[in-house]
């Protein structure tokens, strides 16, 4: 019973019907209880979709290129989806998702599916369930899926994962050469985008990003650096050649697909595992909370409750045996 | 499962005055909604897409520039054609009393005057939430 309803859903996403595939995302980001039946029935692996995420500071002007680039591949004839996550409040989780603003070009074309996600606690620059979301667009035919990041700082580069292909856009002004030497943001880009290339400052931001890639030994794998405007649309045309160049240079369908299973195995396997040890905690306490008054009260340690659960793995494994 | 409550609040037609509709924005993400705005001078089938697209539980317009009685019925309209008649709507801006009953015919729940707090606004929703 509970399938064929998720049946019903998925062939409406198939048959790209928009208000069943509106739906379908909600019932994803809102983790309903179909949800996962509906993906179910809607994965495929080795799916064609192009999937480009773009990343970088917030202001760096990612929506303005996302509009650009919408326009670039509907000239080419195809779908695209969006999918722009903004922050949700940390205090009262309510979001304001401002990124359509800049997509207007595009608001009436019926071939154009944008999408605005609040990350809703996801601390990785996307929201929890972006991942879903790009499966659900990419089975609606929709192609590419392009995503555009929260404003990001260092550490948020959860998007790599996600996408076939990062843009990191960058734009002159935001701090001294140290901020492309350090780890993290710097080394997700498969094209550096150097952004707002008319403002000054554009000749320092691209000697330091060049520097910066300077020390990987093999020239072909130091990645693409492009100035354009995104407002002006100036090197709009290098940007796409590099992206469609860098889409086919690629590992392989069959590598991708290995590397996307494995990525969406695993974060499953992270979200099941939370809630397992979750579960776990509150059969034996009540509830975490209340296993957090047992800490207070002196009764317990986190550490013991650690051990509670190590314990329980190891069990579950010598009954099995 | 956890449900967000998603309104999409729209300026459709030619009016920039914009710092109303930002003002309940704002005031709705503070009480915790995922709040898609759109921009200025927006067409009622732009408006109309993006609510469908994003899967919203509500279309709040604004406009003060006097078109409301062409402009929100269309947007209705659109709605309706694409499936979404079960969109709340609500309006605000410069209305006058005497378009009111027009408007609601057409489909708004409520319209709000000027001079309404953000308070009156949260409080509509939250309770049209409720009996979804």
């Amino acid at each position: 019973m509970l399938s064929s309803k998720a049946d019903d859903f998925a062939r409406k996403v198939r048959s790209c019907d928009t208000r069943g595939l509106a739906r379908v995302l909600s019932m994803v980001e809102n983790g309903h209880p179909l949800a996962h039946s509906i993906l179910h029935s809607l994965y495929n692996p080795e799916r064609s979709c192009l999937t480009i995420g773009i990343t970088g500071p917030p202001g760096g002007g990612k929506s303005t290129l996302t509009d650009r680039l919408i326009t670039y591949w509907r000239g080419n004839g195809n779908k695209v989806g969006v999918i722009a996550v903004d922050p949700s409040s940390p205090f009262s989780g309510g979001a304001l998702l401002g990124d359509r603003i800049r997509m207007q070009d595009h608001a009436s074309d019926p071939e154009v599916f944008i999408r605005s996600m609040g990350s809703r606690g996801h601390l990785g620059g996307v929201s929890g369930t972006t991942r879903d979301a790009i499966e659900v667009l990419a089975a609606a035919s929709y192609d590419p899926v392009i995503v555009e990041t929260i404003g990001v700082g260092q550490t948020e580069v959860e998007i790599a994962s996600l996408a076939d292909i990062t843009l990191l856009v960058l734009v002159p002004g935001q701090g001294d050469e140290v901020q492309t030497m350090k780890a993290g943001i710097m080394e997700i880009g498969d094209i550096i985008v150097l952004n707002k290339a008319d403002r000054p400052g554009i000749e320092q931001l691209e000697m330091s990003v060049s520097a910066s890639f300077e020390l990987i030994p093999d020239q072909a794998e130091r990645p693409p650096v492009i100035r354009c405007s995104a407002q002006t649309g100036e090197g709009l045309d290098k940007l796409t050649d590099a992206i469609v160049s860098c889409a086919f240079s690629g590992t392989g369908r069959k590598a991708t697909a290995r590397k996307r299973t494995t990525l969406i195995l695993g974060s499953i396997i992270r979200e099941k595992g939370r809630e397992l040890a979750r579960k776990l905690v509150s059969d034996r306490y009540g509830s975490v909370e209340e296993a957090i008054e047992s800490i207070l009260e002196g009764k317990t340690t986190p550490y013991e409750i650690g051990e509670v659960l190590s314990g329980f793995l190891e069990n579950k494994q010598e009954n099995r045996e | 499962m956890d449900r967000k409550t998603r309104i999409l609040i729209g300026k459709p037609g030619l009016d920039g005055h914009d710092r109303g509709a930002k003002y309940i924005a704002r005031a709705l993400r503070d009480a915790g909604m995922e709040v898609i705005y759109t921009g200025i001078r927006q067409t009622p089938e732009a408006i109309a897409n993006a609510a469908i697209q994003e899967d919203v539980d509500f279309v709040g317009l604004s406009l003060l520039s006097g078109a409301h009685n062409h402009l929100f019925p269309e947007v209705a309209r659109l709605l309706k054609e694409k499936g979404g008649s079960d969109i709340i709507l609500f309006g605000g801006g410069v209305i006058p009393e005497e378009d009111i009953p027009g408007l609601n015919k057409a489909g708004f729940k409520t319209i709000f005057a000027p001079g309404t707090s953000a308070a009156e606004v949260v409080n509509f929703i939250e309770q049209e939430i409720q009996t979804r």
